[in-house]
């Protein structure tokens, strides 16, 4: 079965595709646009839903949302005037010879520069803060919902994705939220304040200058734009196709080395990396175009700043300070667009990615408890399954019509060819899937009507594959019984043969395991979830006794082990040993999903039917048949 | 510096694009510092002296410099793309030929994860890194020292102003700049530790919802989410104090050259064209020096992925051919085994086998029996070289394994690994992986003989059924069987059955070794197993034991002469081990 890779690596960073690094606020305001042309840039289907939320969470941290305004409109306010008091200040003052009218707008404006200086540096740390209030519930919702989640969610989705919306969707979002919303808002407000201003000082210098640069920047940056737009889609399709072969053939490099086609994947690949470079090569020259084009309308800017006002100036119809306001203005102007521009591809990426944070958020748990679920205490361990059938996908059937019957303390052994259905048996009497027809009752109750976390606390499960927490070898014990005592952990222990090995780990019970318990040998693992599973107590226990590649010793051990815990204890058992399925009081064998013989060993021996014969497959070339090299003479 | 600068021997067959492109962008930089100039033209010389034409004349001169910026700016773009997708692809090539070029060993070392992401997200950012130095961080450095040096020249008196404000601020960036990248790296260790408790929540979900402990996760979530919270505010409240100190500089600096300059204007030592210049000058050095310090922290982060890269550039295969490598071999397919030692880290410590010699005839089937970590895959894996001896020597037909060429050898011998991967592709391509001219016919013959042909067939698409990234819609033991099918195809000399029937319940196995007895010639099987039943009609039994070869001999004279081996049977056997699936 494939595991999940440790992709930790490929997470922190962006997704393989995207160029563009994870911006601290250092890279905010006023950096080159340059920089960040290599972002990929994608649509939400529904923006305006997803924003909507997106400020109902923000919202709830309403004082920074208020002292944040409060600061943007005071900061942009202030930036507006400082060009109109250097116009002022050449105008009135220095041209006029007037020292101390030049000092007292010097002053003015060292306090109106501290000012700005103070209020934005407030509205970046409650900004931060916000942000990250708002990611930090989004997150937590995210993982809460996650945990309601039925396993069939589980089963069909990557590991890979469900990581990536928790960390590199909800990092965009909270760069957006921290800047691109204050970016955009002053961003606007500049704008605004910009043309007004220029208006007010000089209305035909600000006509002549707005009506030539946005025009040829709109043009400009349209014409770009719809070529970049294409040819980053072939960037990104041919780095999906390269990044795929890539991925595949690394992985399987073993089997390439095996058969010796490393010839072959090599050819292609450089069909695959020629690709890539042609259409990157197309798709960057395009975005890098826009620095250059912006540079370019920012100087015609000026030019026609300076040149015309220069002309009015002749005239008399504009006074040098204004130039030097208009300048500064134009300068103003150029700006904001450009961040605007790049805001709304940051701001389009980040809702698409809050919108993946939201569909898992809002998914809606498949098994849920009936609204007058009873709650579980005491059982005696009676299962019975009435006509039940069951496929994990519709009209594949999985198991038929199925009956059984286990009275308290049977050990009942599930045995049958691979894919019959005893895995399945299992997941529905836990209710991690619900069945399509026919009831479980425990102690003679539907399973559907008990709360699911009664019905799982009394199921004991030790299953195929162990998994274990990157925790102390104690905690994973507890793990069983969270209230546990040390004491009963170690009694528990001590009942699945654990003990021993424990004692001569490096730090005992303390010893920390690594992930998914990597530092243990398969043995050990199935030992420590046996122990698990013995303090828990459970009325009910299912067992899946698959012989993993476990060197003898360690079998007795797990095989005593799963002796005692069965003691007692209603057990199905997905039985691969002989001496448990001989033991066993009752042996169902399953096949294709029915329930094709029952009864015990030597019932079913005698009856010389589909056991019987599995039974014996066994033993059939066990030194009284001939060796195969005999029989080829 | 060190492994970006090792990594710069990509761009050499692209050197004239490198430096075509900065030369360029020193043209748009020109440009750029050459307009406050004239509009101080226009000021002090057009307005003042009310002289219309100059004004004009002035005018167009700077719409003809702008668009002059633009083809360098331009320029500079097409080139530096150029150079840096050409480095970029160069550079991929060769780490990915790098990788075809290892061997087990080294794959072992690196992992494939790490592979992967090197070969990926680490070419990524040096090329970004190259991309970005022949466009970005030539104009930065440029435009710093241009407009510094335009300052000075068109106001030598106010550029004293300068020798305040860069140490200024270039201290309080570098300040900045220590303090905040220790934090971000602790933003990413919370963030790891965050990923750590949803990764263990994705994989364990049954354990999770087993044992009922959906609440207990939750609160460790939230305690980790906090954590992360914490430190982000932290982190990005500091950083926070950049624009502002560096504005606040610059804005003190302009009023101080208003000041300053107006009143030198007034006693008539300067003009007023002068002070608009210089400011602007100022307002641009200063933006200049924070557009370097972004890029330096940038380069850091590149150089660690230029490293990464380094490391695989410069790992040597374990195991190369030898220069007089011999293509012809295995005609009959006898392997022996001489005193052979191995351990994996190839210095004879921790040895994972120990003076190991044996000989499987021609057509024999070999079986190895043992717990985990007792050498069996390792011992295998020395037949097709994947891994060389530490002494001792592996024989085919007479010829040491280290002199015969690696393809050669690999053709003969067929090998289905612990892991069957598979590709994505059609079930037939899979087949064919080992020879791909081979026939329809002869891909259905290797099927039936691995048992696979009647599930095939029993697809809707049968043969061309797609098989998807790593064979995921097929069961274990279907997969299995495939790469079976895919080894036998190859018509090898010598066949590896490396734990291929694990999945495979006893029915079926007991076939596909039926049918491979049958095959003739008959190849040279090694099969290991876990499974007693698996070996009992083997031609030779090798039992290992901590890397020595325990016991050897048929089933019978084992039972009779070897307490291990009725050890491991009487185990097996009384337990049933009736696995069948």
């Amino acid at each position: 079965m494939a595991e999940p890779k440790t992709e930790r690596r490929q997470v922190r960073s962006l997704p393989v595709g995207w160029t563009a690094t994870p911006v601290p606020p250092l890279m905010g305001r006023g950096g080159p646009p340059h920089m960040r042309m290599l972002a990929k840039v994608e649509h939400a289907k529904d923006s305006r839903g997803v924003m909507l939320r997106l400020w109902g969470y923000l919202r709830r941290q309403r004082a920074s949302l208020v002292v944040t305004a409060l600061t943007v409109v005071a900061t942009t306010a202030l930036h507006l005037v400082t060009p109109y008091l250097l116009g002022i200040a050449i105008d009135r003052h220095i041209l006029q010879g007037d020292l101390w009218g030049l000092a007292r707008i010097c002053l003015l404006m060292l306090s109106a520069h501290v000012a700005s200086s103070l209020l934005s540096w407030l509205q970046v740390y409650i900004m931060a803060a916000a942000s990250q209030r708002t990611v930090r519930d989004m997150r937590n919702d995210l993982f809460e919902n996650l945990q309601t989640l039925s396993l069939r969610f589980f089963d069909q989705r990557a590991h890979g994705d469900l990581m990536s919306r928790l960390t590199n969707d909800m990092d965009n979002v909270s760069v957006v939220l921290a800047q691109s919303i204050t970016q955009l808002v002053s961003g606007v407000l500049t704008l605004v304040g910009v043309v007004g201003m220029m208006l007010w000082l000089n209305p035909q210098l600000a006509l002549i200058s707005l009506l030539t640069t946005p025009p040829i920047m709109l043009l400009l940056t349209r014409w770009v734009g719809k070529r970049t737009r294409t040819s980053f889609r072939e960037q990104q399709a041919s780095l999906g196709a390269l990044n795929g072969l890539i991925e595949e053939t690394i992985t399987g490099q073993r089997v390439v080395k095996a058969f010796a086609r490393e010839q072959a994947v090599l050819a292609e690949f450089d069909g695959a990396n020629r690709s890539l470079q042609q259409a990157a090569t197309r798709a960057q020259t395009f975005a890098g175009f826009i620095g250059p084009m912006m540079n370019l309308v920012n100087n015609l800017g000026l030019a026609i700043v300076a040149g015309a006002g220069g002309w009015m100036a002749v005239q008399g119809m504009a006074t040098v300070g204004t130039i030097a306001s208009f300048i500064n203005y134009t300068r103003q102007f150029g700006r904001p667009l450009n961040e605007i521009a790049h805001l709304y591809n940051s701001i389009q990426s980040a809702v698409a990615g809050a919108e993946r944070v939201f569909e898992t958020i809002d998914e809606k748990p498949e098994l849920a408890d009936a609204a007058d679920a009873q709650p579980l205490t005491q059982i005696t361990g009676q299962v019975s399954f009435d006509d039940v059938s069951f496929g994990y996908e519709v009209n594949v059937p999985v198991l038929k019509r199925v009956d059984l019957c286990a009275e308290p303390g049977q050990v009942v052994a599930l045995v049958g060819p691979t894919g019959a259905g005893k895995t399945t048996i299992v997941n529905l009497l836990t209710r991690f899937y619900d069945i399509d027809d026919g009831r479980i009752r425990l102690d003679g109750q539907d399973i559907r009507g008990i709360k699911l976390h009664d019905l799982r606390r009394q199921l004991g499960i030790v299953l195929q594959d162990t998994f274990l927490f990157a925790d102390s070898v104690l905690e994973n014990i507890r793990y069983g019984r969270p209230d546990a005592t040390d004491g009963e952990v170690i009694a528990a222990a001590r009942l699945a043969n654990a003990d021993q090995f424990i004692h001569r780990l490096p730090q005992g019970y303390d010893t920390v395991l690594s992930e998914r318990g990597s530092n243990l040998s398969q043995g050990q693992r199935q030992l420590l979830a046996i122990a698990r599973a013995v303090l828990a107590d459970p009325g009910i226990l299912v067992l899946d006794e698959a012989t993993s590649s476990v060197d003898t010793r360690t079998e007795k051990h797990i095989q005593e082990a799963m002796l005692r815990l069965m003691a007692n204890r209603t057990s199905f058992v997905i039985a691969h040993r002989l001496s448990t399925i001989r033991k066993a009081d009752q042996i169902l064998v399953i096949n294709e999903g029915e329930i094709i013989e029952r009864g015990t060993h030597e019932e079913l021996l005698a009856r010389r039917g589909f056991y019987h014969h599995l039974y014996n497959s066994q033993f059939r070339a066990d030194g009284r048949g001939q060796t195969a090299s005999q029989a080829s003479g | 510096m060190q492994a970006t600068r090792r990594l710069g021997a990509f761009l050499r067959p692209y050197w004239h694009w490198a430096t075509l492109a900065p030369l360029l962008m020193m043209i748009e930089v020109a440009m750029d510092l050459m307009q406050p100039r004239l509009v101080q033209r226009i000021v002090d010389e057009g307005i003042a002296r009310l002289d219309l034409s100059l004004v004009l004349t002035t005018g167009l001169w700077m719409v003809g410099i702008a668009i002059v910026g633009l083809i360098g700016g331009a320029g500079c773009t097409v080139f530096s793309v150029l150079a840096g997708q050409g480095f970029g692809a160069d550079l991929r090539r060769a780490l990915f030929g790098k990788v075809q070029a290892l061997s087990f060993g080294n794959l072992d070392k690196l992992g494939t994860g790490k592979l992967i992401t090197r070969l990926t997200n680490d070419v990524t950012q040096v090329q970004e890194m190259v991309m970005m130095l022949l466009r970005i961080m030539v104009r930065a450095p440029l435009m710093l020292i241009g407009s510094a040096i335009m300052a000075v020249l068109t106001s030598p008196q106010l550029a004293l102003l300068f020798l305040i404000l860069i140490p200024v601020v270039t201290v309080a960036l570098v300040w900045i700049i220590r303090k905040t990248y220790p934090m971000f790296s602790e933003v990413q260790r919370r963030l790891d530790g965050l990923n750590t408790v949803l990764q263990e929540n994705l994989a364990g979900v049954r354990v999770v919802k087993a044992f009922v402990r959906e609440k207990h996760e939750i609160g460790r979530f939230r305690r980790t989410n906090d954590s992360l919270m914490a430190q982000n505010i932290v982190a990005a409240q500091t950083a926070a104090l950049t624009m502002p100190i560096v504005m606040l500089a610059l804005n003190l600096g302009v009023v101080a050259a208003l000041w300053i300059g107006g009143e030198r204007v007034m006693a008539g030592g300067m003009k007023v064209g002068q002070v608009i210049a210089f400011i602007n000058y100022l307002t641009q050095t200063l933006w200049s020096l924070v557009m370097v310090s972004q890029l330096t922290m940038r380069f850091s982060r590149s150089e660690a992925s230029a490293e990464r890269v380094l490391e695989v550039l410069d790992s040597q295969p374990e195991v190369a051919n030898r220069p007089d490598a011999q293509t012809e071999i295995a005609a009959e397919g006898r392997v022996a085994f001489e005193k052979v030692t191995f351990s994996y880290n190839g210095d004879g410590h921790d040895a994972v086998l120990r003076n190991v010699s044996f000989v499987a005839e021609p057509g024999q089937t070999v079986a190895i029996l043992g717990a985990t970590g007792s050498g069996k895959s390792s011992l295998v894996h020395l037949i097709p070289r994947f891994y060389d001896v530490a002494s001792g020597r592996v024989t085919i037909d007479g010829l040491d394994v280290r002199d015969a060429d690696e393809t050669a050898l690999r053709s003969k011998v067929g090998i289905s690994l612990q892991e069957s991967v598979l590709f994505s592709g059609t079930i037939r391509d899979n087949i064919r992986y080992g020879r791909p001219d081979a026939s329809d016919e002869e891909v259905m013959a290797a099927a039936r003989l691995a048992q696979a042909h009647d599930f095939i067939v029993a697809f809707p698409t049968g043969y061309d059924s797609p098989v998807g990234q790593r064979g995921v819609n097929l069961s274990g033991g279907q997969k299995q069987r495939i790469a079976i099918a895919r080894a036998l195809l190859t018509q090898p000399r010598v066949l590896i059955l490396d734990d291929s029937t694990s999945a495979v319940d006893i029915e079926t196995e007991s076939r596909i070794q039926e049918a491979l007895a049958g095959l003739r010639p008959r190849p040279t099987s090694f099969v290991i197993a876990q499974r007693i039943s698996s070996v009992l009609t083997a031609d030779k039994i090798l039992v290992l034991d901590d890397g020595r070869i325990a016991a050897e001999g048929t089933h019978d004279e084992l039972l009779a002469s070897s307490g291990i081996y009725r050890e491991i049977y009487e185990s097996q056997m009384d337990n049933g081990a009736l696995s069948h699936g």
